[in-house]
């Protein structure tokens, strides 16, 4: 010990030799480890062949909000993982992750769909758009104004869901009364249960006949 | 989830001469079902072949009777106007089913192929025979509201979930389907299967055999048809019990009749006995309350679904009535 303490030269080598050892070792644990994105980078520069021979990815172009990405993704990433984690769009919200409670919608291609349950390898070339992308720079979209001005959540936790299965709601043309609003927003559950107001907010945008 | 490969097709042919290479290979479409049953572990595949560029979506009236292709959307065919016109019934099935946002993603054909949602089939800590043939069965004694009161066995009392089916089955529909073996046609009250000992099988589709779509013959049930569904929730909820009535009416005498229930068995339960005792017969809530105590007949609760035997007979009567007064 005492002679350690007099020769830390001596120490930090067979420490970085050993740590060198430990990384070659649990090369393939480590990787397993890594996030998908820093993965998909090993894989790319070729650190390490057998990260890419386990864990095989497929290219993806995709556009998000406007915006075109070209990504490298497992096939078992769900759109709403890439979303979250790879491209940082934490507005899409992950409730059950089952499709179960819609707090996942997003738009594909014009359409309303559960980010939760479509694998983003099958979404090739499609155009997306997200809570994120409604907003035209800081003017809020009309749903987003209805839902601040009709108290339409208490947490919030599934307000994006809310709001982008209430534009597609309206879009369809199945917002022509309470009673078809609320079926066709059954979709999204609201543990809140501020139901009532969400209907107002549907409602007044429906009838205000803005652009959506 | 465990990864896999996936692979677009782009030909039916193509799509089933690639997975008939491979054996954990499963054709994907919306993948409703499929990606939560991967998600839970209760399947996974190696390979996944995504079928959705297939030309598999139109819905064709043709010459006595109309085609509908087996990747048409639930949202696609429960809103298409001549679908809504001519049969009615489906429609209204289909809208019963899911959420909208579901209903744009997933296919006629993998609405008929989805798995039950018996809670024991789904969790893999339990025993459940159609997930691990020989496991046993968590439901028989178990917790099984949800459950079978027809055609059950001692190996799986599970019911099959979809609203759509049971329509299907009650307008004589068709499934064409396309294997290794070439192609074929299968009634559609065959298509699903009583699980007997071998509740693993759904269905009898063979072996990496593709539904390329399916056909209803041309039919009167146009006007006086209804589709009850009786759950938990007054949406977006499977049923405990439903019903599908199509009356061919003509001086409220029964021309024409078909019956069928959801929730109650592995498959779309057919209700011939009720139909051909209402045939002939004028419309009456007596004729209507015998047909459904005739169609009850047979049935047997498991415990927690005994109130389906009540709530059946009164869904029968009920649909029945709905249906004659429109």
């Amino acid at each position: 010990m005492a002679s350690k303490k007099t020769n830390p030269n001596k120490v930090s080598v067979e420490d970085s030799n050993s740590r060198r050892d430990f990384i070659k070792k649990s090369g393939l644990f480590t990787a397993l480890a890594l996030t998908p994105p820093s993965l998909v980078m090993a894989s790319e520069n070729k650190w390490d062949e057998k990260i890419a021979e386990y864990l095989e990815t497929v290219p993806l172009s995709i556009e998000v909000n406007g915006k075109k990405h070209n990504l490298n993704i497992e096939p078992r990433t769900t759109l709403l993982d890439l979303l979250r984690e790879q491209l940082q769009l934490t507005g899409t919200k992950k409730g059950c992750d089952h499709g179960q409670c819609g707090a996942c919608t997003v738009h594909v291609n014009g359409t309303r769909i559960l980010s939760c349950l479509s694998l983003a390898s099958m979404q090739q070339n499609a155009q997306v758009t997200t809570i994120e992308g409604l907003s035209k720079g800081k003017k809020l979209h009309p749903m987003q104004e209805a839902f601040i001005k009709n108290d339409s959540f208490q947490c919030g936790y599934c307000t994006p869901g809310q709001i982008m299965s209430g534009i597609a709601c309206i879009k369809e043309g199945h917002a022509n009364s309470r009673e078809e609003i609320r079926e066709y927003m059954s979709g999204n559950i609201c543990r809140c249960g501020a139901y009532h107001n969400i209907v107002d907010a549907i409602t007044e945008v429906k009838e205000g006949g803005k652009e959506i | 989830m465990k990864n896999f490969q996936i692979i677009r097709a782009l030909s039916a042919a193509s799509a089933v001469s690639n997975i008939k290479k491979e054996k954990e290979a499963m054709f994907i479409a919306g993948g409703t079902n499929l990606v939560d049953l991967m998600k839970k572990n209760v399947v996974a595949p190696d390979k996944l072949v995504d079928i959705t560029a297939l030309d598999l979506k139109q819905i064709e009236f043709l010459k006595g009777k109309v085609s509908i292709g087996a990747l048409a959307k639930n949202s696609q065919v429960a809103e298409d106007a001549s679908i809504k016109e001519k049969h009615p019934l489906l429609a209204q099935a289909l809208a019963a089913g899911a959420s909208q946002q579901i209903r744009h993603m997933a296919t006629v054909g993998g609405n008929m192929l989805q798995r039950t949602r018996c809670s024991y089939f789904y969790n893999t800590d339990m025993p459940c025979n159609k997930r691990v043939p020989k496991s046993g069965c968590g439901a028989i004694g178990g917790v099984n509201r949800m459950h079978a009161i027809f055609g059950a066995s001692e190996s799986c009392i599970a019911v099959h979930p979809s609203d759509m089916c049971v329509a299907l089955a009650a307008l004589d529909a068709n499934v064409l389907v396309e294997g290794p073996k070439g192609k074929r046609q299968i009634k559609f009250t065959d298509f699903h299967r009583l699980p007997g000992n071998t509740p693993e099988k759904d269905n009898t589709l063979e072996d990496k055999e593709l539904i390329t779509s399916i056909e209803i013959p041309d039919n009167n049930f146009t006007k006086n048809v209804h589709y009850l569904k009786v759950r938990d929730r007054s949406s977006y909820a499977f049923a405990l019990v439903s019903v599908a009535v199509a009356l061919d009416l003509k001086n409220d005498k029964i021309n024409d009749v078909r019956l069928a229930m959801g929730g109650v068995a592995h498959k779309p339960w057919r209700l011939t006995e009720a139909e051909e005792f209402l045939k002939g017969k004028t419309i009456s809530e007596g004729i209507f309350k015998q047909a459904a105590d005739l169609a009850m007949r047979g049935a047997r609760g498991y415990g927690d679904n005994d109130f389906k035997l009540t709530l059946g007979a009164n869904a029968i009567t009920e649909a029945l009535t709905i249906a004659a007064s429109k």
